[in-house]
């Protein structure tokens, strides 16, 4: 079995505009993938082709292959709801269900899967909520809304949630754009410590942000992805003249 | 302008905001005014318990219109809300772009339709084929009374779930019913419960469609495939005719109509309120 994601020639569209051009590129497995560029880029599109989840918008469409764990999410009679199971996503700005408590959030991915029983619904809970680093802060709320949270602690909620079904793939699509600067630091000290544990994909506009928390780094421009590397060599060494304009500010 | 000039017109307008809002619940305060003085010493255990009395026998009361009007209410809500929610979600979730439209379209004007309209309908399509009056014939007009408010209510309500919610789940691995059920709809629920209300208090105060139809009882129904006696018909019948006692229950026939109306929708809200809120 190839770990890790390989991502060959996708192309996506919203209607007749095309917003990803040829992607190639190769994710390794159980480490932190950071996708930075300009708005508009279509690195938040990128991530959502990886779990099928760019479909769900009317008029979008996909070409090319994704290989997950070796697998080809795009492959002929694949459920994307299969897909999805085994990636979880964490989005822009904190979601949790409002109509739901902290364990129920948690819980949610489990029980719509058909987990009944309440002792494996906890004891897999509280795993994603330590892991989440959030078992601490919220062990006495169980029962109040996923909303009373702060911003900080619902974000981390979402990543809960999606921890919880055990996914082989975490993707974060700007997990801190909504954060202030200590929620943001937590998140990141988190990721440090989910990497080893899963393959993670981040997309992040906050070139620090890429710096500290990933191993290798996408830079996307206009639907193309102009260079990837090792994290600290593209941002030290940029082989891309536009990579090098990016990084040091001078557009985007 | 001047500081002391803003703050001047900032309390005029205030005050003609707040003397609009007044104005706005005047109308209730004082049609439910009017029914207490005029209704409220016909009210007695009686009137809840008997059947009414022969023309000239004082007492008497409406036990039978009252059954009727939950029975009627009740029937048409079990026919009208699950179509309609179910067709409101459609509407809503649907990414074809055609048949939403008509059926949008069509909702509209339904919910423009005369009542009375809608009762000969009811007539044509239940009552003759039967060829009788019957409660289902009653239940069948008001049930096509409600489903335009049902369905536009429902969908507006769907509409307001965040997409990010739906996103959530869908990223999560549920499938796309599932998501409907257990995010989306509980997420629009105290909304759509308002919908719903709205939807049956219009109903139990339909007289028209039922002229035709329920057509009315004094006595009490055996079954539901016969005709079967309402609060509006009840009132409509005692208003007109020309008894000073028969005037006063109709005027308490009136006022226990609202109250039932208010007690349900209250029942409803508390019943199905879910422990944290969503879209309201």
């Amino acid at each position: 079995m190839v770990d890790g994601i390989q991502v060959t020639g996708v192309n996506a569209w919203f209607g007749s505009v095309h917003v990803l051009r040829g992607i190639d590129l190769t994710m390794a497995p159980k480490a932190v993938t950071a996708i930075i560029g300009p708005s508009g880029c279509g690195k938040s599109t990128f991530i959502r082709c990886i779990n099928r989840m760019h479909e769900v918008v009317p008029g979008a469409r996909v070409s090319g292959t994704v290989l997950v764990e070796g697998e080809d999410v795009y492959a002929p009679g694949v459920d994307p709801v299969q897909v999805r199971r085994r990636i979880g996503m964490v989005f822009q700005r904190p979601n949790p269900f409002p109509t739901m408590s902290v364990f129920d959030n948690v819980a949610a991915g489990l029980r719509l899967a058909g987990v009944r029983r309440r002792a494996d619904l906890q004891e897999a809970v509280e795993r994603a909520l330590r892991q989440a680093a959030l078992w601490d802060e919220v062990k006495d709320q169980m029962d109040k809304p996923g909303t009373s949270l702060s911003g900080g602690q619902q974000q981390r909620l979402c990543i809960a949630r999606a921890l919880a079904v055990d996914p082989a793939v975490l993707l974060m699509d700007e997990p801190c754009s909504a954060l202030d600067p200590i929620a943001t630091g937590r998140i990141e000290e988190l990721l440090l410590e989910l990497r080893g544990a899963l393959t993670i994909v981040i997309v992040t506009h906050n070139m620090q942000q890429a710096a500290r928390v990933s191993e290798a780094t996408g830079f996307f421009l206009m639907g193309e992805m102009v260079e990837f590397g090792i994290t600290r060599e593209l941002f030290t060494n940029p082989r891309d003249k536009r990579t090098e304009d990016y990084i040091t500010g001078r557009f985007g | 302008m001047t500081a002391g000039g803003r703050r001047v017109v900032n309390h005029v307008m205030g005050g003609l905001t707040a003397l609009a809002a007044g104005l706005v619940i005047l109308p209730l305060v004082l049609i439910f005014a009017f029914l207490l003085f005029q209704g409220a010493s016909a009210i007695n255990v009686e009137f809840f318990t008997h059947l009414p009395k022969p023309v000239g026998e004082e007492g008497g009361g409406m036990a039978n219109a009252i059954v009727g009007s939950l029975i009627l209410v009740g029937m048409a809500a079990g026919l009208g809300l699950p179509l309609g929610i179910l067709g409101g979600v459609y509407l809503a979730e649907s990414r074809d772009r055609r048949l939403p439209w008509i059926v949008r379209f069509l909702a509209d004007v339904l919910n423009g339709v005369p009542s009375i309209v809608i009762g000969i309908f009811a007539y044509a399509l239940v009552v003759l084929p039967m060829r009788r009056f019957s409660a289902l014939a009653g239940a069948v007009a008001l049930a096509v009374i409600m489903l335009p408010i049902v369905v536009r209510t429902s969908e507006e309500l769907v509409r307001l779930v965040p997409s990010s919610l739906r996103e959530a789940a869908l990223a999560l691995g549920i499938p796309e019913w599932k998501v409907i059920l257990r995010v989306v709809l509980p997420t629009a629920r105290a909304g759509i419960i308002t919908g719903v209300m709205v939807a049956i208090a219009r109903v139990a105060g339909e007289t028209a469609p039922l002229l035709f139809t329920a057509f009315g009882n004094r006595f009490w129904h055996q079954r539901l495939d016969e005709p079967i006696a309402a609060l509006p018909l009840q009132i409509f019948a005692y208003a007109i005719a020309p008894y000073d006692d028969w005037h006063r229950q109709a005027w308490a026939g009136a006022l226990v109509l609202i109250g039932m109306v208010f007690i349900v929708s209250l029942a409803a809200r508390v019943a199905t309120r879910g422990r944290f809120s969503g879209v309201r």
